[in-house]
């Protein structure tokens, strides 16, 4: 059966990012909150930056004003050979204006590059940190691709704005509202008929708006898309090549790439309305002023110079509602992405830092269940009461089927997630009292998934423990069997592991995050299926090391190879998440349980 | 780049016309104003104001239309521009081998399919005309005023003479700041992509604060340079403005002189000021438009840079009639940055037969397979396909041939059918079914919404065990003449496993098959075993042969210590 061009994508539950009119309306205040306290201490330098820019626009707006005023009175003087007096005052102090305006702008660039800039450091260091502190489980939820958006094009939207929108913004606005003032200065009655189309601006202004605001949606649902897509290909290149799907991927590419390209040309064709239409609304204003103006002078009752004015300034009038309109989508983007950074600042983490943190200063190891119950889901419990003490240096093995809880068990140890119900305890205290810190030092946790870091291999060793001299390292490695292969690579210990570890085969990446356990030097470890890529001989060689590793620490070690289990002390065989067997392997071996039947099996296998 | 804009010519002539003549209109509009301040008003004439007036109508309305069909035009260039180059670098980037996508991140491909591009939009559909128009309204201006009253025509013009000096000096300052700020916002991307992506490692470590600590460093030094653009930019854009103001001074002191003596009228200064007046942005504007002018080279640099890289697998021409699936490596090396990984091997699996592959951790498995659907293609020797060089073969057609289901599956956001017919587009519901059924992944009938159920990073996210499954499933239903397994059951249980390698039984016995082995288990799906060290084939045989003659096989096969 063939796949239609829409449906490819297939069903999911509702976008998180996806917000409906009210809920949005709530955001917008979690939004200010968040501003409020990111500008909040910066209110000095904010007040000084208007009062800046005051000045920077009172400076420029007078500029003409003070031309009008020297041709006006400046020039007949002279002509009738009474001296340049006056043309010297308007010359001087256009130059004053001019040399105030540089100072005060100049100040003000900076002054609001600097506020600017601090203030994206300050939000990428908290939604990081934020981030960081949140827990597994939202991580899981949330997945990778959101929180990457998150840092990079979210933070990027507010930096546009706090770097161009604002200078515009504020300019476009205080020129605006100057110019009108001055208008009604200089002459009321002209000032009221030129400001007549006012009304008109407005709604078409408003109009500009709300139809932009669709527009922009719809771009940035298409953009979206489009980013999602290229990514997966990107990264899933080796599938995409070996299966042939460049031309169906070109296909879906190419659809959504025309989906963005449309949402664009709707904003573009908007400006291309509201542009010329701001313009063609100024320009019949001032010829209208120019009619009627040029009838007042006819009168006698103005100015030629004040009707110079007014053609001058009624021009700088329409200008910034072109600005005004151009950093619109910048400030709407920037207010959607304040939306979502404030609404991940509210999360809170579900595995909570302690208030009063109890002491582990020498963890031994002990580790014991208190009626544990844990449901990912409510109602659907992976754990339906867990009762088990592991004496501190024991090495349990747990083994059961797909779906038993062993690695529920294993990440409820790590703490990568709290009991619904009863407790997990450390040396007798309970984990939710614990520091992360302190947990850390104690119980470490390795799986399958050996994520490396850009950098050495000696970095990716030492990430549990920093601090750790190159002969530590070194001695790490050679412990878990990973020494002669890392001696092997072109440039040893200092090797670039590449992009995630793109450099080298699962294995080795699996050997090199044993290392990492190891050299962490826990109290407690946990190995999830943290075999399973190695082969044999590897295998046997980290089983070997294990022997001495594990005597001295508690060890939880899951796997679905059997031969691991020789090594425990003690082996759990776990049933829809509880416990159905437990006993030493030899003597679980010789009866007639479960435990015996998984070992026939796997002994079968080996063949 | 003029290959994009050839198809939109027409279109092009029309905007720049336009483009131009609404300079005009903008030009006149003031001189209209002139006019009428010097005749009708000036002369006590008020028969005459009315023409005039409607001419400065006209010419504000022409103004407006024209701007109107500059950008109306415009956007229909700019946007296919920019969707065309788009699309190609897609195209590219698919085409481009493993060896260029495992040396870039694919953020730095992203930012330039997105940013670049849009910056490249940005600057053809507004920078760029803007600029032009800028210089070219500043040069007919002062050309105006130079017929105008040449003295201060003469003066205009010299108020360049720094402008134009101090530009070029900003602009070389620029492009280094800018490409810093670039590449460091690029490193901190970067940062943050490992951050998400090593969640679970920074978690299980503790080390969240050292993780910070580098973010902070690099955000922090990312802080600094940016200041240090606003500081470059904020002293240029300043200047820029001062100058026009000064020369307006200027003006005014000299122009006033000259009416004094009679040289100008009153009028004409103050058309002339009017028009000055005007210059003040486009001469300001200039600033940011050089600005944007150098991103956008720097943007397009970085897309070319992509564009340029030759696709170093290319396309054969040949194809199999009809494949059987003999499957010859004769004398294959394979070398990496002159790392020899792979030499001198020579293996023959002829149709139906199934090899599998047995080797310590890194001795060059993984690659192996790679040369087969030409992954990689092979620095020595060749590989053949019913004996078809496979780099004299279309790409298509030898991938058609060929479907490896990897040990790391990728599963993208997409349906779960759509996902798993990749390689097979055409498959029925009956084919999907069986190969679901042979990779015991039957549990995606138990999803939300079926096979229709999004999966992958934007969906249901799936366990280890299952993702490897479904490409298993996926491997299983294109209905390869040659199956390559590399180490795809690695994250299954014994049980699954023990099901999954029976139903594969029946798929390889009409197929081709390599499997990458490190149990027992699964080297028994083949028929003969080929051991691979130190990056060649040193014995091929059955099973029980190489443990009974070869005692490495032994070391790696018969090594899983039993229980006692």
């Amino acid at each position: 059966m063939s796949v239609q061009a829409t449906d490819w994508r297939g069903v999911a539950a509702e976008n998180q990012d996806d917000l409906d009119e009210k809920v949005s309306i709530l955001l917008r205040k979690r939004s200010r909150r968040l501003l409020a306290d990111l500008i909040g201490p910066r209110r000095r330098s904010i007040y000084l930056l208007i009062t800046m820019i005051v000045i920077s626009n009172a400076a420029r707006l007078s500029i003409p004003l003070l031309v009008a005023y020297g041709i006006d009175q400046g020039i007949p003087p002279m002509t009738r050979g009474e001296g340049p007096r006056t043309l010297i005052i308007a010359v001087t102090s256009i130059l004053a204006a001019a040399g105030v305006q540089a100072y005060t702008r100049q100040y003000f660039l900076k002054l609001s590059g600097r506020i600017g800039q601090d203030i994206l450091l300050e939000l990428r260091r908290r939604v990081f940190a934020h981030f960081q502190k949140l827990s597994l489980s939202f991580h899981e939820k949330y997945t990778s691709g959101r929180v990457i958006s998150r840092l990079t094009s979210d933070v990027e939207a507010i930096a546009e704005l706090l770097q161009q929108g604002f200078d515009g913004l504020v300019t476009a606005v205080l020129t605006m509202f100057g110019t009108a003032a001055l208008l009604v200065v200089m002459d009321v009655h002209l000032g009221l008929v030129a400001l007549l189309p006012l009304p008109i601006l407005l709604l078409f202004t408003r109009w500009f708006r709300n139809q932009s605001t669709i527009a922009y949606r719809r771009t940035r649902e298409t953009v979206a898309l489009v980013i999602v897509h290229f990514v997966e290909s990107m990264t899933g290149i080796r599938a995409v090549q070996a299966f042939r799907r460049e031309p169906r991927n070109q296909e879906i590419f190419g659809k959504l790439n025309d989906d963005y390209r449309d949402a664009n040309a709707r904003g573009m064709q908007l400006i291309a309305i509201f542009m010329p239409g701001i313009k063609l609304l100024g320009n019949l204003t001032i010829a209208g002023v120019l009619i009627y103006g040029g009838y007042l002078v006819l009168q006698g009752e103005l100015m030629v110079g004040v009707l110079t004015g007014f053609l001058l300034y009624l021009r700088q009038f329409y200008e910034p509602m072109q600005e005004i309109s151009q950093f619109y989508n910048t400030l709407q983007s920037a207010g959607a992405a304040l939306e979502k950074l404030s609404g991940v600042l509210e999360e809170e983490p579900a595995v909570a830092e302690p208030s009063a943190p109890a002491a582990l200063p020498r963890p031994k190891g002990q580790v014991r269940f208190d009626q544990v119950r844990f449901a990912y889901v409510e109602d659907r419990p992976i754990l339906p009461g867990l009762d088990l003490t592991v004496p501190a240096g024991q090495t349990i093995a747990l083994v059961g089927s797909t779906g038993a809880g062993k690695t529920t068990l294993a990440k409820l140890i790590s703490r990568f997630y709290d009991p619904t119900e009863g407790r997990v305890l450390l040396d007798g205290v309970d984990l939710r009292d614990l520091e992360e810190g302190t947990l850390r030092r104690a119980v470490v946790m390795v799986t399958q998934e050996n994520f490396l870091f850009s950098g050495t291999v000696a970095d990716n060793i030492r990430f549990g423990k920093p601090e750790a001299t190159i002969d530590e390292v070194r001695q790490a490695a050679e412990a878990i069997g990973a020494h002669d292969f890392i001696v092997d690579l072109p440039d040893g210990y200092d090797t670039e592991v590449g992009k995630r570890g793109g450099h080298m085969s699962a294995g080795q990446r699996q050997l090199v995050a044993f290392a990492r356990a190891f050299l962490a030097d826990p109290a407690v470890l946990i190995l999830d299926e943290a075999t399973s890529s190695l082969d044999v001989p590897s295998e046997r060689l980290v089983q070997r090391a294990l022997r001495t590793i594990l005597a001295d620490r508690t060890a939880l070690i899951i796997a679905h190879r059997l031969s691991t289990v020789e090594i425990a002390d003690r082996v759990l065989v776990m049933e829809h998440g509880q416990i159905v067997e437990d006993g030493p392997p030899g003597e679980l071996i010789g009866s007639d349980g479960r435990f015996a039947g998984l070992h026939r099996a796997w002994l079968e296998s080996l063949a | 780049m003029r290959s994009y804009l050839r198809p939109y010519a027409g279109k092009l002539v029309l905007i720049w016309t336009s483009a131009l003549l609404s300079i005009g209109a903008s030009i006149a509009f003031p001189l209209v104003g002139e006019a009428v301040i010097d005749g009708p008003v000036s002369r006590d004439d008020p028969a005459g104001l009315l023409p005039l007036a409607l001419l400065a109508v006209g010419v504000g309305v022409a103004e407006a239309v024209l701007i109107f069909t500059r950008r109306w035009m415009l956007v229909g260039p700019v946007l296919g521009l920019e969707t065309k180059i788009r699309d190609d670098l897609y195209e590219h980037l698919q085409r481009l081998p493993m060896r260029f996508h495992g040396e870039w991140q694919s953020g730095q491909l992203l930012s330039r399919a997105t940013t670049d591009l849009s910056m490249l939009r940005r600057f053809l559909g507004f920078g760029l005309l803007f600029l032009f128009m800028s210089v070219i309204q500043i040069a007919v201006v002062t050309g105006v005023l130079l017929s105008k009253y040449w003295p201060l025509g003469l003066l205009v013009l010299g108020s360049a003479i720094p402008i134009v000096l101090l530009s070029l000096k900003f602009e070389k300052q620029y492009i280094k700041v800018s490409r810093q700020v670039q590449d460091e916002q690029g490193d901190l991307a970067t940062l943050v992509e490992e951050s998400a992506l090593g969640i679970r490692t920074i978690k299980a470590f503790g080390r969240a604060k050292h993780v910070f600590g580098t973010y902070d460093d690099s955000a922090t030094q990312l802080h600094a340079s940016t200041m240090q653009r606003v500081r470059l930019s904020a002293k240029f854009w300043t200047f820029l403005e001062v100058i026009p103001n000064v020369t307006l001074a200027l003006v005014l002191l000299i122009g006033a002189w000259a009416v004094g003596t009679g040289a100008i009228t009153l009028g004409a200064l103050l058309a002339f000021t009017t028009l000055m007046l005007s210059l003040v942005w486009p001469i300001s504007a200039l600033g940011f438009l050089i600005a944007m002018a150098q991103e956008a080279m720097t943007s397009a640099d970085r897309v070319m840079e992509v564009m340029d890289t030759p696709p170093s697998i290319v396309d054969g021409s040949g194809t199999v009639a009809e494949p059987r699936g003999h499957l010859r490596l004769e004398g294959v090396g394979f070398a990496y940055d002159d790392k020899r990984l792979l030499h001198d091997v020579w293996l023959d699996v002829r149709p139906g037969e199934t090899v599998a592959l047995v080797g310590a951790t890194g001795s060059g498995k993984t690659t192996l397979t790679a040369l087969v659907p030409r992954l990689l293609d092979v620095t020595e020797g060749r590989v053949t396909v019913d004996g078809h060089d496979v780099r004299d073969l279309r790409l298509s057609a030898l991938r058609e041939i060929v479907a490896t289901a990897f040990e790391e599956p990728t599963l993208f956001s997409m349906s779960v059918r759509e996902n798993l017919t990749l390689g097979n587009k055409e498959a029925t519901d009956e084919e999907l079914e069986s190969a679901i059924q042979t990779a015991q992944a039957g549990f995606v009938h138990d999803l939300p919404w079926g096979l229709d159920t999004r999966i992958g990073e934007q969906g249901m996210s799936l366990s280890g065990g299952q993702r490897q499954r479904l490409a298993l499933a996926r491997a299983v239903l294109s209905k390869p003449k040659i199956l390559v397994l590399d180490d795809t059951l690695s994250a299954l249980d014994v049980e699954t496993e023990a099901l999954v390698e029976e139903a594969l039984k029946h798929v390889l016995r009409d197929a081709t098959g390599i499997v990458v082995a490190h149990r027992a288990s699964t080297v028994l799906l083949a028929d003969k075993v080929a051991l691979l060290q130190d990056g060649t084939i040193t014995h091929v045989g059955t099973h029980q042969e190489l443990l009974e003659t070869v005692p490495q096989y032994r070391e790696l096969l018969a090594a899983e210590e039993v229980l006692a």
